[in-house]
C-alpha cells in the first residue's frame, strides 16, 4: 500500500485520528437516534376507528388521537355564525355502527361533506365529545382498483354495465 | 385474442430476454469471458424493445376502448379524454408497474447502446446485473401484476381513471419524472455492483456513474416538486408537502442520491470514501424499491389489508434480496476499495463534503425512522399508530440548516488544508449578506429562530453559489473584454460541473426560501359569504358573486363566481368555471375541487371553495396569501438548467469548431 509511507511519516497524533473520527461519528450517531426516538415518542398518534376508541374506554381520554371513519348522513350541523361544526363519524354505513360526536372549529377541506371518509386529528374526553382541528378527506394518491371479482363486477354494475346485470 | 395476447407475449418475451442476459451477463462478466457480451447486450435490446412495445400496446387498447383488457375495462371509459386516457396506463397498479418496465427498458437500452465499444472492463456484468433487475420487474408484470388478463365477456365501457388524477394537466407529468428518477437508479446500481462484482473501481468507470445518476437525480427533482404543485394545485388545503408516506418514498432516495452526487467528488478528487460512496449507490437503489413497494402494494393503508396485494410479498422477496446482496457484495469485496488519501483537515472541501453527507444520511434515517414505525408497530405490536408531521419538521429543519450552512461552506474551502485567515476572508461577504437577510426577513414580519436563521443561511448559501459562478467570468471580462454573455458561456463551458453544480446550490436556495415564506407570512381567511358579500385580505378584496355550473364530457361542475380587486385597484374577474369549484366525476362519489390560484411573482392568491349552498346560494371559501410560493416551482428550470450543464458531455477536441473552445478542457 502506497499509503504506508505517508502513514510513517506522519505523527502519532494523526494516526489517532481515524479512531477518534469514528468515536466521534458513533456518538453523532447515538445522539441522532437518541433524539429521533425521543421526538418520535412525543408525536406519535393513535390511529382508531370509532368502535376501536370506543372499546379503549377511559385510556382514549388525553392522547392525540386519529379518528377514520365515515361522516354519518345527516349529521352535520353548522353553528349559526359558522364559527363551530359538529357531525357524527361512524364506522361504516350500518345502522349499528359505533358513532362518535365530533366537533371542530377549524373549516374543513373543500371535499368534505357527508357520507364520506375522513381522518380528524385531535383528542377525545369525558363529554363523549371528539374535538379536532385537522380535518382530512381520504384520498388515495392512487385510485385503488377492485381488489377481487365481487367488487369488480359491483363498479360494473355501477358503470351500468350489462355482463354485471347476468 | 387481439390486445391481450399480443401485449403478454411481448412480456414473455422481454422476460426470456432479461433472465438470459442477466444468467449469461453476470457467469460471462465474473469468468471473464468476453466472447457472450454481444449476446447481452442484444438480449437487453431485446427486452427493451419488448416492453416498449407492450406498452404502447397497452395505449392503443385504451385509446381503442378494447374493454376485453382487464386494465382498459378498470381504467377505460369513452367520456375520459383522450389525452387522461393515455394517462391511465399508469393510473393503477398493473398498468403503472408495466410502465415502470418501459422506463426500465428504455434505460438499459440506452446504457446497453452507449457503451457497445467501451468500458469493456465493466459492461458484461452491468448489463448482467440490469438483466437481474428486469427480471424481477417482467415476472412481477408477468405473474402477480398481469395488466394482460382477458375479460370473456368485455362491458360496453368502464369507469375511467380516479378523478383525482384526471383532474389536473400536472398529473400527465409528475409521475413519468417520478418514474424515470426512480427507475433511473438502476443503472448506477448496475454499475456499482459490476465494480464491486469485478473488485476493482477504476477511474475511467467513475465519471460514467456520476452521469448515470445525475440524470435521474434531475427527474426525480422535478418529479418531487411537480409532486407538491400538483398537490397544491388540485387538493385544496394550501400546502404542498405534508410528510405522507408516498412523499417521503420519494424524498429518501433523492437524499442518498444527492449524498453520493457529493461524495463522488471526493472519490474523483482525492481517491477517498470509495466504499461508503459506492454504498450511497447501492442504498439509493434499495431506497427506490422500497419507495416503489410502499406506493405499490397498498401497505400504507394497513398491514393487514397489503396481505391481499398480490404484489407486495414478490417486492419484499426482493427487497431482501437487494439488501442481503448489497451488503454481501460490501462486505466481501469492500477491502478492494481501499481509500488511497485521507481527509487531512476539517477546514477543507472534502470535510465540509463528509459533514454534508453525515447530515443527508441522517436526514434519510430521520425520514425513514418516521415513515417505517407505523408500519413495524402495527406489524409486531398490532397497534395502529401515525407518526405526527412534528416528528418530521422539528427532526429535518436543524438538518437542512445544517446542509445550507455547509452549502456556503464547503465551495469556499480548497481541497486538501485551508488556511483559516483565507478562509474566513472569503466568508465575509457572505456572512455579512446573511446578517443583511435575517434583517430583511424580520423586518418583512418573520417571526421565530428558524425561520429567520433558514433566510439568512440561505442568503449566506447565495452569495457564495453567484460568486462563485460571477467571478470566473468578471475576471475574463476584465482580460479579454468579452462581453458578459461571452464570459459568462465561457465559464459555463469550462467548468460544466461546478456552474451545474452552482445553479442547483441556487435553486435549493430558492426553495428553503420560499417554504420560510410561505409558511411563515401567509395570511389566510375562512368565511362564508352571500352573493355579492366582499371579504378583505391582506391588501387586498375578494368579491363573491354567486355560483355557477357546467358541464363537460368526463364531469360538471359547480364553480363560485368571484372578482379580486388588489391593492393598487386593478380588478381580475373569475366567472363560469375559472374560478374555485367542485367537479363532479360521473362514477365517483366524491367531488373534486379545484382551488382558484392567482399566480403573481411574489405571492399567490389562493381560494379554495369548502361548500356550498344552493338555495341560498351562498358558499364557504378557505382564503390565502402565500408569500413566495411559486417559487418552488420556478425552481424547476433551475434544476434542469443546472443539470443539463453538468452533463453536458465534453467537446471532442477533434471536433472544435470554435478554435477557442479547443483548449484542453479545464476541470
Amino acid at each position: 500500500m502506497n499509503s504506508e509511507g505517508l502513514e510513517s511519516k506522519r505523527s502519532a497524533k494523526s494516526r489517532r485520528g481515524p479512531l477518534l473520527a469514528a468515536g466521534a461519528l458513533l456518538c453523532a450517531a447515538g445522539a441522532l437516534a437518541f433524539i429521533a426516538f425521543g421526538r418520535l415518542g412525543d408525536n406519535l398518534i393513535y390511529y382508531w376507528s370509532p368502535s376501536e376508541m370506543l372499546a379503549h374506554g377511559a385510556s382514549a381520554y388525553g392522547p392525540t388521537i386519529r379518528l377514520g371513519g365515515l361522516v354519518k348522513p345527516g349529521s352535520m350541523h353548522w353553528s349559526p355564525s359558522h364559527a363551530e361544526l359538529r357531525f357524527v363519524l361512524v364506522d361504516g354505513e350500518s345502522a349499528s355502527a359505533a358513532s362518535i360526536d365530533v366537533l371542530t372549529s377549524k373549516t374543513p377541506p373543500q371535499m368534505f361533506r357527508e357520507g364520506i371518509g375522513v381522518v380528524v386529528e385531535g383528542t377525545f374526553d369525558i363529554s363523549k365529545t371528539f374535538r379536532t382541528e385537522r380535518l382530512m378527506v381520504n384520498h388515495g394518491n392512487e385510485y385503488r382498483p377492485p381488489r377481487n371479482d365481487a367488487e369488480f363486477k359491483d363498479m360494473l354494475k355501477r358503470a351500468g354495465n350489462p355482463e354485471a346485470m347476468r | 385474442m387481439g390486445h391481450t395476447t399480443v401485449g403478454y407475449a411481448l412480456v414473455l418475451f422481454g422476460l426470456a430476454c432479461a433472465a438470459f442476459a442477466g444468467t449469461v451477463g453476470l457467469a460471462g462478466g465474473l469468468l471473464r469471458n468476453r466472447n457472450v457480451t454481444r449476446a447481452v447486450r442484444w438480449a437487453i435490446y431485446g427486452f427493451s424493445l419488448a416492453l416498449i412495445l407492450s406498452n404502447l400496446v397497452m395505449v392503443h387498447a385504451l385509446l381503442t376502448h378494447d374493454f376485453s383488457v382487464k386494465y382498459v375495462a378498470q381504467v377505460g371509459s369513452r367520456a375520459t379524454p383522450t389525452i387522461f386516457t393515455i394517462v391511465s396506463l399508469w393510473s393503477a397498479l398493473e398498468g403503472s408497474i408495466l410502465f415502470w418496465g418501459a422506463i426500465l427498458g428504455f434505460y438499459l437500452g440506452i446504457f446497453a447502446l452507449r457503451y457497445r465499444n467501451e468500458h469493456q472492463r465493466y459492461t458484461t456484468l452491468t448489463l448482467g446485473m440490469m438483466g437481474v433487475v428486469a427480471t424481477f420487474f417482467a415476472v412481477l408484470i408477468a405473474g402477480p401484476a398481469n395488466p394482460w388478463v382477458h375479460l370473456a365477456n368485455p362491458p360496453i365501457d368502464g369507469p375511467g381513471p380516479n378523478p383525482l388524477l384526471q383532474n389536473h394537466i400536472l398529473m400527465i407529468v409528475h409521475p413519468p419524472m417520478l418514474y424515470l428518477g426512480y427507475v433511473g437508479m438502476v443503472v448506477p446500481f448496475a454499475m456499482a455492483s459490476a465494480a464491486l462484482l469485478r473488485g476493482e473501481l477504476g477511474d475511467a468507470w467513475l465519471e460514467p456513474l456520476r452521469r448515470w445518476t445525475l440524470v435521474p437525480w434531475m427527474f426525480l427533482s422535478v418529479g418531487i416538486i411537480l409532486g407538491g404543485w400538483w398537490a397544491y394545485a388540485v387538493l385544496g388545503w394550501g400546502g404542498y408537502w405534508s410528510w405522507d408516506p408516498v412523499e417521503n418514498a420519494s424524498l429518501m432516495p433523492w437524499l442518498t442520491a444527492t449524498a453520493y452526487l457529493h461524495s463522488t467528488m471526493v472519490l474523483e478528487r482525492r481517491k477517498s470514501l470509495k466504499l461508503w460512496t459506492i454504498a450511497l449507490v447501492l442504498a439509493c437503489f434499495l431506497l427506490t424499491i422500497i419507495g416503489t413497494f410502499m406506493t405499490r402494494s397498498g401497505v400504507f393503508n394497513s398491514v393487514h389489508s397489503f396481505t391481499q396485494s398480490d404484489i407486495g410479498p414478490t417486492f419484499l422477496v426482493f427487497i431482501a434480496m437487494i439488501l442481503a446482496f448489497s451488503i454481501a457484495l460490501l462486505s466481501l469485496r469492500g477491502s478492494l476499495l481501499v481509500a488511497e488519501s485521507r481527509v487531512q483537515s476539517m477546514l477543507s472541501r472534502e470535510a465540509s463534503i463528509l459533514f454534508n453527507n453525515l447530515l443527508l444520511t441522517a436526514l434519510t434515517f430521520v425520514v425513514l425512522l418516521g415513515t417505517l414505525y407505523p408500519l413495524i408497530t402495527e406489524g409486531l405490536l398490532d397497534k395502529k399508530l401515525t407518526v405526527g408531521e412534528p416528528y418530521f419538521n422539528q427532526m429535518a429543519v436543524p438538518l437542512v440548516l445544517g446542509l445550507l450552512f455547509l452549502m456556503g461552506v464547503g465551495p469556499s474551502l480548497p481541497w486538501g488544508s485551508a488556511d483559516p485567515k483565507a478562509a474566513a476572508r472569503r466568508l465575509m461577504l457572505p456572512t455579512a449578506l446573511a446578517v443583511g437577510g435575517a434583517i430583511a426577513g424580520a423586518a418583512m414580519g418573520m417571526r421565530g429562530f428558524m425561520p429567520v436563521l433558514a433566510v439568512a443561511l440561505a442568503m449566506f448559501a447565495a452569495t457564495v453559489s453567484l460568486r462563485a459562478l460571477s467571478q470566473p467570468a468578471r475576471e475574463r471580462m476584465r482580460k479579454n473584454g468579452d462581453s458578459i454573455l461571452q464570459a459568462l458561456l465561457h465559464t459555463a463551458r469550462h467548468a460544466r460541473q461546478r456552474t451545474g453544480a452552482h445553479i442547483i446550490h441556487l435553486a435549493i436556495v430558492i426553495i428553503v426560501v420560499a417554504v420560510a415564506a410561505s409558511r411563515t407570512l401567509q395570511i389566510h381567511e375562512t368565511r362564508t359569504l352571500q352573493p355579492g358579500e366582499v371579504v378583505a385580505l391582506g391588501n387586498m378584496q375578494l368579491r363573491f358573486d354567486g355560483l355557477s355550473t357546467g358541464r363537460e364530457p368526463h364531469r360538471s361542475w359547480i364553480s363560485a363566481d368571484v372578482t379580486l380587486t388588489h391593492a393598487d385597484g386593478a380588478r381580475t374577474v373569475h366567472k363560469a368555471g375559472a374560478g374555485p369549484r367542485m367537479n363532479f366525476y360521473e362514477r365517483s362519489t366524491d367531488p373534486i375541487g379545484t382551488p382558484l390560484v392567482e399566480s403573481e411573482l411574489f405571492r399567490d392568491v389562493y381560494v379554495s371553495m369548502l361548500a356550498f349552498d344552493k338555495t341560498t346560494g351562498s358558499a364557504s371559501f378557505n382564503l390565502w396569501i402565500f408569500p413566495l410560493v411559486g417559487w418552488l416551482w420556478y425552481a424547476i428550470p433551475f434544476v434542469v438548467l443546472g443539470s443539463l450543464i453538468s452533463l453536458w458531455p465534453r467537446r471532442r477536441k477533434v471536433a472544435a469548431p470554435v478554435p477557442e473552445a479547443s483548449a484542453s478542457a479545464s476541470p
